[in-house]
């Protein structure tokens, strides 16, 4: 790059500055006036602001249990209440979404799985969704119903492992040896279907990527059976308690207006007592043929997001119910050549089959120019991927919109005049997914 | 499957229906509403989009065509370098609707949305960090996920991939 294209990068530090030295504005702001103030509002609230050597400024993270991996907070300080805080990410970029315009459509689900960790069958479902918009192909419905199962599945995985860390981080540290002995149920159905217990590379552009094994039926129908009473039990051990309650309800709180400014999409959004949810409201796959609820909150506050994760997954389990009464027959990748690699069998006895097989792994399908936007509901909110083609078997640009990443901003507002232990509280209802954040 | 390539409009131009649509170029790709405001109206165009019912901005992103310069755009739309894509989600209408703005490379630099929709800062911030686009009136743009001292744009198609030279030794 000639220097003159450059764009002068010192843009100053990507930190919490002293008080002094930001303008009032910018102080509102970062204290959560995100809808329109009042100017008596404004002028109100600056009058109620201590004076800066009343403050500490304090760094939490990036190693720090409670932040899920490497997320930094910087903290202004009154005693032990927070004023300000600063998300800072990036501490887990790794380029994805560069290397996915290196890879081909048929290798991008390798390294879109990897960005929500906890949920990657969902990355896959977003790319492998948006190929399929730019080709123009019609998936036969057993894919689609596979899809939806292994979705739900990793959807009631990720919920499982949110009560996990949700426990940990409130101090509950049974509720972490349950929530992840339930994961771990979830994930050997998901290991014995896709191979992998995480990161699975199941869904692909065109279809999934083998069909279920012999006896997917009894290990699925046997999981809709463990499971509920053990969310009984959750609900004995953590719902009605006390302690529990006393701990969430009330902490975090975000109103529905505030959630849709800041972007905000999932539970986060649901627990405010807005019901969006992209599977019934925008269905994709073939959601609108089963039945299940959108679980929504009241108050927006840390316990009502704790109690929607909990919901959504008996919900989930409804729809995987569903899904085991109706699985359709018949193919499970969509049989167009040019997508498709030949069967197995094919490959012993025909040379060109074993040249279109080899073709496919090597060179990639071309994919019409064009672009598109894709978006499913995440157990976090809505992951959309943007795909821009020009005619090669690459992308030439593929975003994804993580949830995560735009839930993060809700932080500084949820967690303004909290507690430091609130804060954890609230970083955990948030369940952010540092690979998802920074990809 | 449809068939897309046709050797006179590789791209599939003519088929989409250009028209207009709050007083700037719409297109429709595969289905989706696109509209292509130029930067000076992007701010009032969302404003306006806002008052229409689109609540949520869902995306803010951008691409660099400098290898693909010959895309589909709908006439009286001048291909720049950049485009800045931003995504709108209307919650009542359940319906989506993208706003893609030509943004050139000697001079790039976009009204920022960030007092329209606040949730839009940490999505700029990302774009400016990734491809070098200003966004005009932004309450703190900065680097967001690389280092604040990283030199240059990654996600622009003239930064290098990089790469690590590994030397194969024979096993002794």
């Amino acid at each position: 790059m000639s220097s003159d294209q450059l764009v002068d990068t010192d843009e100053g530090a990507q930190e919490i500055t002293d008080r002094s030295l930001v303008p009032a504005a910018e102080r509102l702001r970062e204290a959560g006036a995100v809808l329109r103030m009042s100017e008596a509002a404004a002028a109100e609230l600056e009058a109620r602001e201590p004076s800066e050597d009343e403050t500490m400024i304090m760094n939490m993270g990036p190693q720090h249990p409670s932040t899920h991996g490497v997320l930094r907070l910087m903290l202004e300080l009154s005693g032990e209440t927070v004023l300000r805080t600063k998300p800072v990410i990036g501490y887990l970029h790794t380029g994805m979404e560069k290397t996915g315009e290196q890879l081909t459509y048929l290798q991008g689900p390798t390294n879109v799985t990897r960005m929500d960790y906890a949920a990657p069958l969902f990355n896959e479902l977003a790319f492998s969704m948006a190929t399929e918009q730019l080709l123009g192909v019609e998936l036969p419905p057993r894919a689609t119903w596979i899809r939806m199962l292994m979705c739900e599945l990793n959807r009631a995985a990720s919920h499982l492992l949110f009560q996990a860390t949700n426990g940990m981080d409130i101090g509950a540290i049974s509720m972490m040896l349950y929530g992840w002995r339930e994961r771990e149920e979830v994930l050997r159905v998901l290991e014995k279907i896709t191979g992998l217990r995480m990161n699975h590379n199941y869904i692909r552009p065109g279809g999934v990527a083998a069909d279920l094994p012999d006896g997917w039926e009894d290990d699925v129908a046997r999981l809709i059976e463990i499971i509920p009473p053990r969310l009984d039990e959750y609900d004995d051990l953590l719902t009605g308690q006390p302690i529990w309650r006393e701990r969430l309800q009330g902490v975090g709180v975000i109103t529905t207006d505030e959630a849709i400014a800041l972007g905000a999409t999932g539970p986060i959004l649901r627990s405010t007592g807005h019901a969006w949810d992209l599977r019934r409201d925008m269905p994709y796959l073939a959601y609108d043929e089963v039945e299940f609820d959108v679980i929504v909150g009241t108050y927006g506050d840390c316990f009502d997001r704790y109690a929607i994760r909990l919901n959504e997954i008996r919900e989930s389990l409804r729809i995987i119910g569903q899904i085991l009464e109706k699985m359709p027959g018949g193919d499970y990748r969509v049989q167009d050549r040019k997508v498709t690699p030949p069967p197995r069998a094919r490959i012993d006895e025909s040379m060109e089959a074993l040249i279109h097989h080899f073709k496919i792994f090597t060179e990639g399908f071309q994919v019409p120019a064009g672009e598109t936007y894709a978006a499913v509901e995440s157990p976090r909110g809505e992951l959309g991927c943007y795909l821009v083609s020009d005619g090669t078997a690459k992308p030439y640009r593929m975003r994804v919109r993580g949830p995560s990443f735009v839930n993060l901003q809700t932080l500084p507002h949820m967690m303004r005049n909290g507690l430091i232990a609130d804060a954890v509280a609230v970083i955990s209802s948030v369940d952010p997914i540092m690979g998802e954040v920074d990809r | 499957m449809t068939e897309h390539t046709n050797p006179e409009d590789p791209v599939g131009t003519a088929r989409e229906d250009v028209h207009e649509s709050h007083g700037v170029p719409a297109t429709r790709s595969l289905g989706q509403d696109v509209l292509h405001p130029p930067r000076e109206r992007l701010r009032e165009l969302v404003q306006a989009l806002g008052d229409e019912g689109f609540d949520l901005c869902v995306d803010v992103t951008a691409v660099d065509y400098l290898a693909h310069a010959a895309r589909p755009l709908p006439e009286g739309v001048t291909a720049e370098r950049f485009e800045v894509v931003v995504s709108l989600l209307d919650h009542a209408g359940k319906r989506r609707v993208r706003l893609r703005v030509q943004v050139p490379a000697d001079d790039p630099v976009v009204p920022s949305l960030t007092h329209l929709h606040p949730g839009a800062e940490a999505l700029e911030r990302e774009t400016f960090d990734m491809f070098g686009i200003h966004f005009e009136g932004h309450p703190d743009l900065t680097r967001i996920l690389m280092p604040e001292d990283w030199e240059g744009h990654p996600l622009r198609k003239d930064y290098a991939v990089g790469a690590i030279p590994v030397e194969f030794k024979a096993a002794t």
